[in-house]
């Protein structure tokens, strides 16, 4: 039936377009509809207790109806800066090595084994952590005669610092890539080193880039639940020092929710964790995301 | 003169050694999960469940665990291939290439990418129990799929970006439609990048924990419905790690050392595969 048959794949056509673009509207929904549904299920407990009362207070005592979650808020800060701190000197550092002085060999090698870290599971660092990671950390607190178990801040932002590392460094290196070939010429042929043209050129105009980047890698840690639940201590208090252990947000809603359901608004407070999680998760990652979107016009 | 020189050979020592550290640290966590987890790796604990006080010590294996997350991870992926392939299609052949749709698409992928497991696994929480699910397979399934659906998602745009806009012209000249084009000419030209995705999302997917902590539940039967809970090896190794036992404890690093070899065996088939189908395409 030739004459038919045109009709019906026109018409096919149009069908398999609408679903497609349904679709790809359930896809751009899916962030707002989690949003929603965080908010729709912890609004009990908005209700009932101040906002003011719920960041800052120190109390988390569920049973008797205190949910303060400063400590965990405080302890996520903790763990995430100590990672941060550690893992970006190392990343910038190994980011122009890969991006500006390695030989070819190394650079294209270097892929595979940093998209090989970034796929490790997260258990699988934890595992790490503990076995490696924490005793090293007890080790080097009782030379400066400080005890530890080793469950706490330093171990945690270690970990987390080989987590985010790949995260980062792809993205850099992307960056540093990108900056114009005509930048680096112009530079270097007032008779710059390499170096500074590095420091002076190519850091500066990739700088936007670079900080995106460790947003995105901030974010990451932020988010990051086993590997911290495993390595951190879990002390719902808020730690004194880097070997004090701490009880990051990710690790409270993975140790309690699901539990003790039977105590009045436990899992509306579990829920609002995941609410400020995933708010401030979200939040760097939009302001890194547009960062790098108007990097990438720049470029083009 | 002299100190600019030595100022770039400083600083490139410093970059050496930070490259160095970064690269040794990824070789010592391979070397410390095959030297713990090697020792109490045996064929037991690959091709038994766990038999009575299993968490005690006795006998038996992680065989639940290796299916389980195989049957969760595989069909997670293959969902968030069926609702993925389409948005992507649409992205680059349906929509126009720079139209705002597509730009607010991605950067919704790119956004829902960072959103941390933990939050999805609560998420995932919430829906089962306001449809009065169980923890479940299939529940560990429709989570995962939402996890791994941005990573698939970008992949694949990223691969499908790249096909020729002449391929297109070309299939429209001879009187394809939109959706044969899509089907015929850019899934095929695609499908190398389009595989080497889907090994990814599928490693992503069963390397991850916290989404199915509370939505695949734990079992220690092999599934044999949707309906059933789960067993998933993260949860394996994080569970075995909690007991106070030795024994178990050592069993924790084996079973890290198999989530391991999965990963690693995924992420180099990916390689493989994409040097393999590359042949077909048109450059």
């Amino acid at each position: 039936m030739p004459n038919s048959s045109r009709p019906f794949r026109l018409w096919l056509d149009r069908m398999a377009g609408r679903s497609m673009a349904v679709l790809t509207g359930f896809a751009c929904l899916i962030v707002v509809l989690m949003a929603v549904g965080l908010y729709w299920k912890s609004r009990p407990i908005l209700e009932s207790k101040s906002l003011g009362e719920l960041l800052f207070s120190e109390a988390w005592y569920p049973l008797r109806g205190q949910f303060g979650f400063k400590p965990f808020i405080l302890g996520s800060i903790c763990v995430t800066g100590v990672a941060i701190a550690i893992a970006v000197p190392l990343c910038l550092l190994t980011a122009v090595y890969l991006a500006e002085y390695a030989p070819r060999w190394i650079r294209n090698g270097s892929k595979p084994l940093i998209d090989l870290l970034a796929g490790i599971p997260s258990v699988v660092y934890g595992v790490w952590g503990i076995l490696v990671v924490v005793p090293m950390v007890a080790h080097f607190a009782s030379s400066l005669r400080l005890t530890t178990s080793g469950y706490c801040v330093l171990s945690a932002g270690i970990v987390l610092a080989v987590m985010v590392a790949p995260v980062i460094l792809h993205v850099t290196v992307e960056i540093l890539r990108s900056v114009p070939r005509e930048f680096r010429e112009a530079s270097l042929s007032l008779g710059a080193t390499h170096w500074q043209t590095i420091k002076h050129v190519i850091l500066r105009k990739a700088l936007p880039g670079v900080i995106a980047a460790i947003v995105l890698g901030l974010s990451r840690a932020f988010g990051e639940t086993m590997a911290v639940l495993m390595v951190a201590g879990n002390v719902p208090k808020t730690p004194g020092s880097v070997f004090d252990p701490a009880y990051p947000l990710p690790a409270l809603i993975a140790n309690n929710y699901g539990e003790m359901m039977s105590i009045p608004l436990y899992d509306s407070a579990m829920l609002l964790s995941c609410l400020i999680l995933m708010i401030i998760v979200l939040l760097f990652n939009i302001l890194a995301r547009l960062v790098l979107i108007q990097a990438e016009k720049q470029v083009q | 003169m002299n100190r600019r020189k030595l100022e770039e050979k400083c600083v490139k020592g410093l970059m050496v050694l930070s490259t160095l550290l970064i690269f040794g640290t990824l070789a010592l966590i391979l070397a410390t999960v095959v030297i713990k987890g090697l020792p109490a790796l045996d064929w037991a604990m690959i091709s038994q469940i766990p038999k009575g006080g299993f968490y005690l010590g006795k006998e038996g294996g992680i065989l639940n665990a290796i299916l389980g997350s195989l049957y969760l991870a595989g069909g997670a992926t293959l969902l968030a291939l069926i609702l993925g392939l389409p948005v992507v299609l649409y992205l680059n052949v349906f929509a126009r290439k720079d139209s705002r749709i597509a730009a607010f698409t991605r950067f919704s992928l790119d956004v829902l990418w960072g959103v941390p497991s933990i939050v999805f696994g609560a998420f995932g929480f919430i829906i089962m129990l306001s449809a009065g699910m169980r923890a479940s397979l299939l529940g560990g399934i429709l989570t995962v799929t939402l996890l791994i659906l941005p990573i698939l998602c970008r992949a694949m745009d990223e691969v499908i970006r790249m096909v020729p806009p002449d391929l297109l012209e070309a299939s429209y000249a001879v009187g394809a439609t939109r959706l044969q084009t899509a089907l015929k000419v850019v899934v095929r030209q695609a499908l190398a990048g389009i595989l080497t995705a889907v090994l990814i999302a599928f490693g992503r997917g069963i390397g991850d924990a916290a989404s199915v902590l509370f939505t695949a539940g734990f079992s220690d039967q092999i599934p044999t419905s949707l309906n059933q809970p789960a067993a998933t090896l993260p949860l394996a190794i994080f569970f075995q790690l909690g007991t106070p036992f030795h024994q178990v404890q050592q069993r924790a690093y084996a079973s890290a050392l198999i989530l391991t070899v999965v990963i690693l065996v995924t992420s180099v088939l990916s390689r493989l595969l994409s040097r393999t189908f590359t042949r077909h395409t048109i450059q």
